[in-house]
């Protein structure tokens, strides 16, 4: 699948495109296609993200799954602060991003 | 020719069309030249005296070369409009005037008010560039 | 140290709310993020990998309580909770939100500190040795000339769209400690033969893609003419360093491609000129900020007894501390590396804790390593130990400065954005296998450095042990390298061959530490041993 990705502008929190907003949580992410770039083009336009681009992933029982672990570090936070990250009581979750 | 939205000369405006560097070096009793990054401003020591306008262009406003080439022909003496043109961008106004520039065509039109909050921003300044502004450390001196 | 004056503080006053306006302009919709993103560079604003990070500045490496306390603020009420000490000196914060920014420049401000020129195509942190003023070996403080230095580079309107970033490096001891001789300027401030004080510059050095051993370019300028030199260097690399690629645009490839003899031709040339345009600051300037940089008032007589009874005292005074230059008193040395931990972090209430402790202990003064730790420049060695008694118990008393413990790693693939892997779990893997006491004092000084990508933020080349973090088909790999040095006899480290896993590494460091301990010989640190006996031992043993 193609996600896009990108960061909220004010905030610079990371983001994903669910389809119709842009979600912090890349279980979210909608597959966009060959959309991505008139997706990006209409959003950093409207300054609702900035550094937006498109990657690959792939949907896994688990939720959606980025096919290169520096997306998959971007999607959950730094893994030697799980405290600081998306989840930060899943113990086992810094396996998921390798 | 792109507009000059903002000039801090009293003289005319020269009309004449700029040389690029490579033809006024044929034809050197032209009075404006046209300098892009990669020239050598130096080329033009020799012939200062008869030049009225040197244009210094601006690709990206990001190449900073422009700002050497400026202050190399003002510390050679040259008293002419000393014109910045291309992506010329508001935040780099009071820093292209310092190293010399006294005339600005943006390529595409700036904001007044932002324009003229970016000249005056500085009160003070830490170096000496050929300008008439007194470094800080001039007035902490006396 | 430097306190500003109305001038100084009304710069970075003015600087605050022209930043506040650029960002105004960026939400408005008045800038892209092509024009802002320069703008926020040079305001120290990077966007990383899950946030924007700023980056302070921390001029050359010297602060005061109040400043290291408001930095403990800035985590608490920006940020969330810490801050990272870089190789550069300066500190970064990893989650700061862009419309917070002005408010937290301000907070600054108001106690003379700021981000400008930490980021962009300009000239960054001017850094220094961190024991300045404080050790016997040097001839003078280098700091007035670090200080002038990073007055005349603020905001130089010729020099804000260089080709590429620039550093400076400013030292005045035969021992260098601030890697002087691997940034675009090193200078090394010396004594002629006539006894007059002056600047050795040594200009194109680097680490990065293409790591460069800066060559000396002139051997003595005068004391009154060094600013001129400098900007002579400058405007040599502005006019004709590359613009066309990214990775070939810091000064050192100029260097290189020109060789040492033109680019030295030009930088004097332009020199000889630009002494006659009147832009060095009058002596009186320089003599002016060295009123700053006075001892501090130590006391005469101060006993020169340490009880070291307590062996863990013991061990952190043998490894931590280094001689002062004034009887009674003892540089001390915090480490950021405690076993297992993140190299560099320090939480909000350690670093408001250093701050109190260096006013009571150290005449109001810290310093900040390039090796990520933090220095107590002047304690009186009658306080030594109350003063790390209160260090250990917040666990800042690990005693492992300079060995295999004390590991340089940038942030990595765990916070940046250009990071091909992890770092910090390879720094914890290793700190913690090496993590007693014994094996760390068996082998001894060990400088290990580990970079999570090829811009080698974390002076991998430089390390006696350097480990590079590459991507290997989307998985994690580390290249191991040996015999880097970043002191006086600077060299670059060598790669020992395949590149190991992140266990893989870990392993094949303790090996290279084995080959040491087999091979060395009287008084040998592992940089020596490796020196003499060259890579073939080590690749056996990693090779097999």
């Amino acid at each position: 699948m193609k996600i896009v990705t990108g960061n909220d502008l004010k905030s610079g929190h990371v983001v994903w495109w669910d389809g119709e907003q842009w979600s912090r949580f890349v279980s979210s992410a909608a597959d966009v296609g060959d959309g991505g770039e008139a997706i990006i083009a209409r959003e950093e336009g409207a300054r609702r993200v900035f550094a937006a681009y498109v990657i690959d992933g792939e949907r896994t029982g688990e939720g959606v799954r980025p096919s290169h672990i520096k997306e998959r570090i971007r999607a959950l936070g730094p893994t030697v602060r799980l405290d600081l990250s998306l989840k930060p009581g899943e113990h086992d979750v810094a396996n998921w991003v390798i | 020719m792109v507009e000059v939205q903002f000039r801090f000369r009293d003289d005319e405006v020269v009309g004449d069309p700029a040389l690029m560097v490579d033809a006024f070096l044929t034809q050197t009793n032209a009075t404006a030249v046209h300098i892009e990054p990669g020239d050598d401003a130096r080329a033009l020591l020799p012939f200062l005296d008869g030049l009225q306008l040197i244009e210094v262009s601006f690709p990206s406003w990001t190449d900073g070369r422009g700002y050497s080439s400026a202050r190399v022909l003002r510390e050679a003496g040259y008293t002419g409009e000393l014109r910045a043109v291309g992506d010329v961008v508001i935040d780099m106004l009071s820093h292209l005037r310092r190293c010399g520039f006294d005339a600005f065509a943006p390529e595409h039109g700036l904001n007044e008010a932002d324009a003229q909050a970016a000249f005056k921003r500085w009160d003070n300044v830490y170096q000496a560039t050929g300008d008439d502004r007194s470094p800080i450390w001039a007035k902490r001196h006396g | 140290m430097y306190k500003y004056d109305q001038y100084d503080q009304q710069m970075v006053d003015t600087r605050v709310a022209e930043f506040r306006d650029q960002v105004r302009r960026r939400l408005d919709g008045a800038l892209t993020e092509d024009q802002f993103r320069p703008l926020r560079l040079q305001n120290g604003l990077y966007l990383q990998l899950h946030a924007y990070m700023l980056r302070v500045a921390i001029p050359y490496g010297t602060l005061d309580s109040r400043q290291m306390t408001k930095l403990g603020d800035i985590a608490d009420r920006y940020d969330r909770g810490y801050g990272h000490f870089t190789t550069r000196q300066n500190i970064q914060y990893n989650w700061i939100k862009l419309e917070e920014t002005p408010d937290l420049l301000a907070e600054l401000a108001s106690v003379e500190m700021h981000a400008i020129q930490t980021s962009g195509n300009c000239i960054r942190n001017i850094s220094s040795d961190q024991y300045a003023g404080a050790a016997a070996d040097e001839i003078v403080d280098p700091r007035p000339y670090a200080e002038l230095l990073r007055q005349w580079s603020s905001f130089h309107p010729e020099f804000l769209n260089l080709p590429r970033k620039f550093k400076i490096a400013v030292i005045a001891s035969d021992t260098d400690r601030a890697a002087m001789k691997l940034h675009d300027i090193g200078m090394q401030i010396v004594r002629n033969a006539a006894g007059e004080i002056g600047a050795r510059f040594f200009v194109g050095g680097g680490m990065g893609r293409t790591p460069m051993i800066a060559p000396m370019i002139r051997e003595f300028v005068p004391l009154d003419q060094f600013i001129t030199y400098s900007e002579a260097c400058l405007r040599v690399y502005n006019r004709c360093g590359r613009r066309d690629n990214k990775y070939k645009a810091r000064i050192k490839i100029l260097v290189h491609e020109l060789g040492k003899e033109e680019y030295t031709r030009q930088v004097e040339e332009e020199f000889a000129h630009l002494l006659q345009q009147g832009i060095e600051p009058p002596l009186a300037e320089i003599e002016r900020i060295k009123t700053f940089f006075v001892d501090p008032p130590f006391e005469a007589g101060a006993s020169d007894e340490l009880d070291l009874s307590d062996p863990d005292f013991r061990l952190w005074v043998e490894r931590n501390c280094h001689a002062h230059k004034a009887p009674g008193y003892i540089i001390a040395t915090v480490s950021l590396k405690p076993a297992g931990g993140i190299p560099g972090d320090a939480t909000s209430d350690q670093i408001r804790l250093m701050a109190q402790l260096a006013k009571e202990y150290s005449f109001d003064e810290l310093r900040v390593t390039h090796a990520q730790n933090i220095v107590f420049p002047h304690v009186r060695k009658a306080d030594l130990y109350t003063l790390w008694k209160a260090l250990d118990a917040a666990d800042l008393g690990t005693a492992n400065l300079d060995t295999v413990g004390d590991i340089i790693a940038c942030p990595g693939l765990d916070y940046c954005s250009l990071a091909n892997a992890r770092s910090i779990p390879v720094a914890q893997k290793i700190s913690e296998r090496f993590g007693s006491a014994e094996k760390q004092a068996e082998i001894g000084e060990l400088k290990l450095k580990i970079s999570g990508c090829i811009n080698a933020c974390g002076h991998h080349h430089a390390g006696h042990i350097g480990i590079l973090g590459v991507d290997r088909k989307g998985v994690e790999n580390y290249q191991l390298l040996l015999g880097g040095c970043e002191g006086a006899d600077t060299s670059l480290g060598q790669i020992t061959g395949p590149g190991f896993d992140e266990n893989g590494i870990v392993d094949a460091v303790e090996t290279a530490t084995q080959v040491y301990l087999a091979y060395r010989q009287e008084g040998e640190r592992f940089l020596d041993t490796y020196r003499r006996i060259g890579m073939a031992p080590f690749k056996e043993a990693l090779y097999g």
